[in-house]
């Protein structure tokens, strides 16, 4: 092939990734978005003009060595660009499809300053699919044994990447979780069709397959404390997450039908309740009803898509800002559009109304505008007088977030939290104030995103490889 | 894994690890892991209602009285939260009592003695408040008995006079008679029909106690919804300390996903992480009621499609 030049390189037009018509995948489960076929990928490596200074790999939170795993797709070497991945991300997989790429790694792409970013996290998880087809997931190299133990508490994307960094430096690593399956929030939370579970498992295999030992039903503060940890390892890496839905604090919350999206979707996801009764786990039934879903967020977005393919008549997501505050991803939002999700902005939830004998049927909203800016930065919506409106619905799924679980804490008394029980670390080491303790994700740092905790997880993994090597003092 | 002994059973992987006699820690954090959960003993003590002894030596250990288990019993199965009834840090082994009222609890009174639980969590909950009340009045209507014996035995243990009432709708619905009788100072079982013990509700036999003028400082009353609602108006004018044990809908046991939520003094609790025993005084019962009426329609598809399936199977098998 002839050589070609930045310019040309910068000339193609970003390629699309093949998707699910709409109309078809708002009925089913199956994932939405179907990848690069192996010519779509090349063409997009392209694209990449292999900056000097890449300033993509400082936009990543665990700092890939994107312009050489692009190169190497470029040049059909699918395995060693999955190979490239895997040494700086235990999951690729997953992160080529969770990740706000658009608020990370491509919105610093060179590319993109004067067109569209390469399309990074497409072509992460093409390498990453790729190789689990057509190779099964290859190991990681490992260093020799150790001898040190560390114990992970979490199974979530905190836990999985730290355990994966800490195996591949040669420690022997435990995983406790707390649930009867692995993955956390990517196996509870994320659905099916935006993140499917037989990419969870095969990462997770890998993990097990490069000898990280996991144990289920492991509820860490009461199964086994913190200090029993301690007696047999070297390490601790508190990764549990957030995991405390908050409520709206409104009249009529506990009406049957108002569910946290936490319990929406773990019914949907973990417990398998699409498939009910061949799965024993309930849902109510959505079918032909009205679902409100409060909040902006991706756990919103999946929580209203998952409301359409379960049948849903309407399915609205119901927020009190505007479209540009929303957290959740672009694409996340686009899906839902396309898919007939309603969207009421700048409406905050009053009351819920039910029946007698305890069913919700309606919503009372507040309409609102933008006044000031908060301490968020965003402008914070206030209430218009008198423009109150009452919406029928039978299902309501408050997605505003999650407050940190206080087992741990509250089992642990020498492990310092802040006053919304958030565990306090140092923030280059994920050191917290307990001797070989250390912890990152969402449990410090309140909800964030997978990819973040990832990159918590991997700091630590450092940090604890130091540590148990050298035994520093605190 | 040289330290280790490993071995393939079913399919489920055991790893044995030898004991850390340097460290004197026994037992405990060092055995076994993992899905064991074998079924040591099991009887059925009433029509419908099991007693399970099941080997599970870390939460044998840790459990304290009033924090329960969350099972499932098959790959698909849903999870759900049983309170322990007793332990055996010897053996290893804990003990609870399932009343098949659904498919779940249904299938899970199938299982015999050798067969294993496919997932137990545990201990969860808070422990109960074990102190030195004075006279303490344990309530166990049905299979709440199971709940409220180990908590009737601790009370014991922290010195106070504990009189028993068993509530059953007839006799052999009275449950844990023996067990109770070892470690309360009264026992009195009673039946809805009057087929054993006193005739009557264990609310009249309550108030018969109070009506007798002893004094009681504190009541523990666990069973269903409307019984234990019915205790706390009994108590409530004479200012009496009543604790119950809710049980509400429950997915992950950790707090993790507010399904469980109730209303107490006027306040969203999470029962799972905040209880699950609480001031009966202050516990809306009738929200708990109308919550745990959530599912009534799919769990009576769950149970049909199951009872369906085990007729296909018991059919297959006699062909």
């Amino acid at each position: 092939m002839a050589e070609i030049t930045p310019k040309e390189r910068m000339a193609i037009k970003r390629h699309h990734m093949l998707e699910q018509d709409a109309d078809v995948r708002n009925k089913n489960f199956s994932e939405v978005n179907l990848g690069y076929t192996v010519e779509l990928a090349k063409e997009e490596a392209l694209r990449c003009i292999q900056c000097k200074k890449p300033l993509c790999i400082g936009g990543c939170p665990v700092s890939i060595n994107i312009p050489a795993f692009i190169k190497k797709i470029e040049e059909g070497d699918f395995k060693s660009a999955a190979a490239i991945l895997k040494k700086d991300n235990a999951l690729p997989a997953v992160c080529g499809r969770v990740c706000p790429q658009e608020e990370q790694c491509e919105k610093v792409c060179t590319v993109g300053k004067k067109n569209a970013p390469v399309a990074i996290g497409y072509l992460e998880r093409f390498a990453a699919d790729w190789e689990r087809e057509n190779l099964g997931i290859q190991l990681a190299e490992k260093k020799p044994n150790s001898g040190k133990k560390v114990a992970i508490v979490g199974g979530g994307p905190a836990g999985l990447s730290c355990a994966g960094d800490l195996i591949q430096m040669g420690h022997d690593v435990t995983v406790f979780e707390a649930l009867h399956d692995i993955g956390g929030v990517l196996i509870y939370g994320i659905p099916e069709f935006r993140l499917p579970k037989a990419i969870v498992r095969a990462e997770v295999e890998g993990l097990k397959k490069m000898g990280v030992e996991f144990r289920t039903n492991s509820v860490i503060g009461l199964t086994d404390t913190i200090d029993e940890l301690l007696e047999e390892y070297d390490a601790i890496f508190i990764g549990v997450g957030a995991g405390l839905p908050y409520f709206l604090n409104v009249p009529g919350e506990q009406l049957n039908g108002v569910y946290s999206s936490n319990e929406y979707l773990t019914r949907v996801n973990l417990m398998k309740a699409y498939d009910f009764p061949r799965s024993d786990t309930p849902m109510f039934n959505i079918e032909g009803k009205q679902v409100a879903v409060f909040g902006g967020g991706n756990t919103a977005m999946d929580a209203v898509r998952t409301s359409l393919r379960l049948g849903a008549k309407r399915a609205m997501i119901l927020y009190r800002r505007t479209e540009a505050e929303m957290p959740a991803r672009i694409e996340e939002i686009k899906h839902a559009k396309e898919e007939g999700v309603e969207f009421m902005l700048l409406v905050g939830p009053i009351e819920f109304k039910g029946t007698d004998d305890g069913w919700l049927r309606s919503v009372v909203i507040q309409k609102m505008e933008l006044g000031e800016p908060d301490a968020s930065g965003r402008r914070r919506p206030v209430p218009i007088e008198d423009a109150i409106e009452e919406i029928p619905i039978e299902v309501a799924v408050i997605a505003i977030g999650n407050g940190s679980n206080p087992i741990i804490s509250k089992t642990t008394p020498d492990l310092n939290v802040n006053k919304w029980g958030n565990i306090l670390v140092d923030e280059n080491s994920m050191k917290s104030s307990k001797k070989g303790v250390f912890a990152g994700g969402d449990i410090v740092t309140g909800g964030a995103t997978v990819i973040l905790a990832m990159g918590a997880g991997r700091k630590a993994a450092k940090a604890i490889d130091e540590y148990v090597r050298n035994k520093e003092t605190w | 894994m040289h330290s280790s002994t490993i071995f393939l059973f079913h399919n489920y992987v055991v790893f044995l690890k030898p004991l850390n006699l340097k460290k004197q820690v026994c037992y405990r954090s060092k055995i076994i892991w993992i899905n064991m959960n074998r079924i040591i003993e099991a009887r059925f003590l009433a029509p419908d209602i099991k007693l399970f002894k099941i080997e599970a030596p870390k939460i044998a250990l840790k459990r304290k009285a009033g924090q329960f288990i969350i099972l499932r019993v098959h790959p698909d199965g849903e999870r759900i939260p049983l309170t322990i009834a007793d332990s055996d840090t010897k053996d290893g082994t804990i003990t609870i009592i399932v009343q098949g009222v659904g498919k779940t609890t249904k299938q899970l009174n199938t299982l015999e003695a050798g067969e294993y639980i496919q997932d137990l969590v545990g201990p969860l909950g808070k422990a109960s408040d074990i102190e030195f009340y004075g006279t303490a009045v344990s309530i166990g209507g049905g299979v709440g008995t199971a709940i409220a014996y180990p908590t009737a035995k601790a009370l014991k243990e922290a010195g106070n006079k504990v009189i028993s009432i068993i509530g059953g709708r007839t006799k052999e619905l009275v449950l844990l008679e023996d067990e109770m009788k070892a470690v309360c100072d009264e026992v009195y079982p009673t039946t809805d029909d009057g087929s054993y013990g006193f005739h009557g509700f264990v609310t009249q036999k309550l108030q018969e106690l109070i009506n007798e003028g002893i004094k009681i400082d504190l009541v523990l009353a666990i069973g269903p919804i409307p019984m234990m609602s019915a205790v706390a108006e009994v108590t409530r004018p004479y200012g009496i300390k009543t604790i119950v044990s809710l049980n509400p809908i429950m997915i992950d046991g950790t707090g993790m996903c507010g399904g469980c939520r109730a209303i107490v003094d006027d306040k969203t609790v999470f029962v799972c992480v905040d209880g699950p025993e609480f001031d009966a005084h202050k516990v809306n019962f009738n929200i708990l009621t109308k919550r745990n009426r959530m599912y009534l329609l799919q769990e009576k598809i769950s149970y049909e499609h199951f009872c369906k399936l085990d007729k296909m199977v018991k059919e297959t098998v006699s062909n």
